[in-house]
């Protein structure tokens, strides 16, 4: 995902001389291409992601669309208030990119990790917050953003992750992914552990439980996305989310579901809310979360009574 | 950039606006119950050499690209801004009255709007000089001359994101901005050098990469000149030594006028010191 995002900022660089790309000095060799093609619209503001939103705003208050980019947690809870004041408040169109959402940074351990993010993000009144879940939604993401011309937080893999099925068409933002299709029971996942809902989906399938499979990418706004999920008048919905389980989409989308559709039950798949201390590489974190395909499959299991 | 004689730019124009700006000041945070009265008296001079003399910029178009940028990173001086923002023709006058009135645009902060003049909100300290480094570079990649002006307080300096900007700028090579910083000595609750080690500010700001030049705060000549000429390639750092208050004697260097607004007879006697009618 880290990679086709480096590839579509070329690409929308190209396209747009407004597109500029800000790094809080990480992305070794990555923005090489970006930086050699546009030099005068590259720009390093060092360790500092605080002032690099605040800069990024300037820019964007004079007609420029900036994409702001560190790891997760460093360009969401490091300057929350400059994303807060400076981008939302003032509608200055910055797209804030944070790399390695969940565990991506499993072994950096969990100053690096990504677990409450969104909940930040979607706390800001005037924010738009995307979770693709793949290499073509975050590409997609990224051209829908520059569009939009309102401050949004895009939150990527770095795990080199797989591209996944399409079953419902075409990318709007607001307008979730359909990546397999199935009656009854729908798993709706944010961000790149769509890949391993889609796996636990396969696996359930051979146990004979259909299940579908949602990429909620817009998780703020979320009503459009919980419609759209709430008219396929699923028996049950299973909210799976690499985060922590305080405000996040699995809550956004509980809340919201309770509202639209009574009759659909929707149960929750979340990292822990603890700071993980044994040292464990993204997969291994996920598999002790229950956030792995075979996690997520015996939690379904578990919620339909069994085989069926 | 147009240069300026000395009796040009001290002409009793650019001095009796500062005493109305002072009046508007004081008659604002009188109505208002507003705090700040002093902060916003100590950066009165300054903002006049912005708005009346300095700054390129076209109240009957706001929005025009190549305008200068002036923000007031401590936002909390905002009737001040108001102030001259209104005698400099972005709105009216009589606007003046609805400061900090329910269901108006005028809060005790100032909120980014272009027709009034307002580039940024703040309002928070420490965010002014970031956005301000932004402005100034998207200027010199479109090729504008324009320049970007922001006022900082000396407590504002506490913030590290002014050092994170005060770092990065200078490697940006952004001669065309201009941090200004009301010296004044005093804080919300303190004076600074007890706060925190802020001494000595100006070599803070030399070592960081500003061409600074030190100026008295309140000599509208000196401030003019400092604002007007630049570095080839440095930004520049205007530290503009201050009287908290400055213009009514009570309440100069005072920390009390930092949160208490002023009275009915506050305002006359003040009003009386500066000798001018509104």
């Amino acid at each position: 995902m880290r990679d086709a995002f480096f590839r579509t900022l070329v690409e929308l660089a190209s396209e747009d001389e407004r597109v500029i790309f800000i790094t809080g000095d990480l992305g070794f060799k990555l923005v090489n291409e970006f930086a050699t093609r546009f030099p005068t619209r590259f720009f390093n503001a060092g360790v500092a992601e605080a002032n690099m939103v605040s800069v990024a705003a300037g820019l964007a208050l004079s007609g420029k669309i900036p994409f702001v980019y560190s790891i997760v947690p460093f360009i969401t809870a490091r300057c929350v208030e400059q994303i807060r004041n400076d981008l939302c408040n003032m509608g200055a169109p910055v797209i804030v990119v944070g790399v390695g959402g969940g565990y991506s940074y499993g072994e950096n351990g969990p100053t690096h990790h990504g677990i409450d993010d969104i909940a930040l993000m979607r706390a800001i009144p005037e924010m738009t917050v995307v979770c693709p879940c793949d290499p073509v939604e975050a590409a997609d993401a990224m051209r829908a953003l520059v569009a939009y011309g309102k401050p949004a937080y895009l939150r990527l893999g770095r795990a080199g992750e797989r591209s996944l099925p399409r079953c419902n068409g075409y990318f709007e933002l607001g307008r979730p992914s359909l990546v397999r299709t199935g009656e009854d029971i729908a798993i709706v996942a944010s961000g790149a552990i769509t890949s391993e809902a889609l796996n636990a989906a396969d696996k359930l399938n051979e146990t004979g439980i259909d299940v579908a499979v949602w990429s909620l990418h817009t998780v703020k706004p979320i009503e459009s996305s919980v419609s759209i999920i709430a008219q396929a008048r699923y028996r049950l919905v299973i909210a799976v989310e690499e985060h922590g389980p305080c405000g996040g989409m699995t809550e956004a989308l509980s809340a919201r579901m309770h509202e639209v559709s009574s009759g659909t039950r929707v149960a929750r798949i979340t990292a822990p809310d603890t700071f993980t201390h044994p040292v464990g590489s993204q997969g291994t974190l996920r598999k002790t979360a229950h956030l792995d395909a075979d996690g997520i499959a015996e939690r379904v299991l578990t919620l339909v009574g069994g085989k069926n | 950039m147009k240069t300026y004689t000395d009796a040009e730019i001290a002409d009793e124009t650019l001095i009796r606006m500062a005493s109305r700006i002072r009046a508007h000041v004081v008659t604002m945070s009188s109505r208002a119950r507003a705090p700040h009265v002093a902060s916003a008296l100590s950066c009165v001079d300054i903002l006049v050499a912005l708005y009346f003399k300095v700054a390129q910029i076209y109240p009957a178009d706001p929005q025009r690209l190549d305008r200068d940028r002036i923000i007031l990173s401590k936002g909390h001086a905002c009737a001040a801004l108001y102030a001259c923002l209104s005698e400099r023709g972005y709105f009216s006058i009589r606007n003046l009255e609805l400061f900090a009135q329910e269901g108006t645009a005028f809060a005790l902060h100032p909120s980014r709007k272009l027709d009034y003049g307002i580039e940024a909100t703040t309002g928070s300290l420490g965010h002014g000089l970031g956005i301000g480094t932004g402005m100034a570079l998207a200027s010199q990649i479109d090729g504008h001359e324009s320049k970007v002006f922001v006022v900082l307080s000396d407590g504002e300096c506490n913030e590290g994101s002014v050092w994170e900007a005060a770092m990065w700028a200078p490697s940006k090579r952004l001669f065309n901005l201009v941090a200004v910083v009301d010296y004044n000595k005093l804080q919300a609750i303190g004076r600074c050098s007890e706060v925190t080690g802020i001494d000595p500010l100006p070599a803070k700001w030399e070592a960081f990469g500003w061409d600074v030049v030190e100026v008295d705060g309140h000599d509208l000549v000196a401030l003019v000149r400092s604002l007007t000429t630049t570095h080839s390639t440095k930004p520049r750092a205007v530290i503009a030594h201050t009287t908290k208050g400055k213009g009514v004697s009570f309440m100069e260097n005072d920390i009390e006028w930092h949160y208490r607004p002023p009275s009915e007879e506050d305002l006359d006697r003040a009003l009386l010191e500066l000798g001018v009618v509104l």
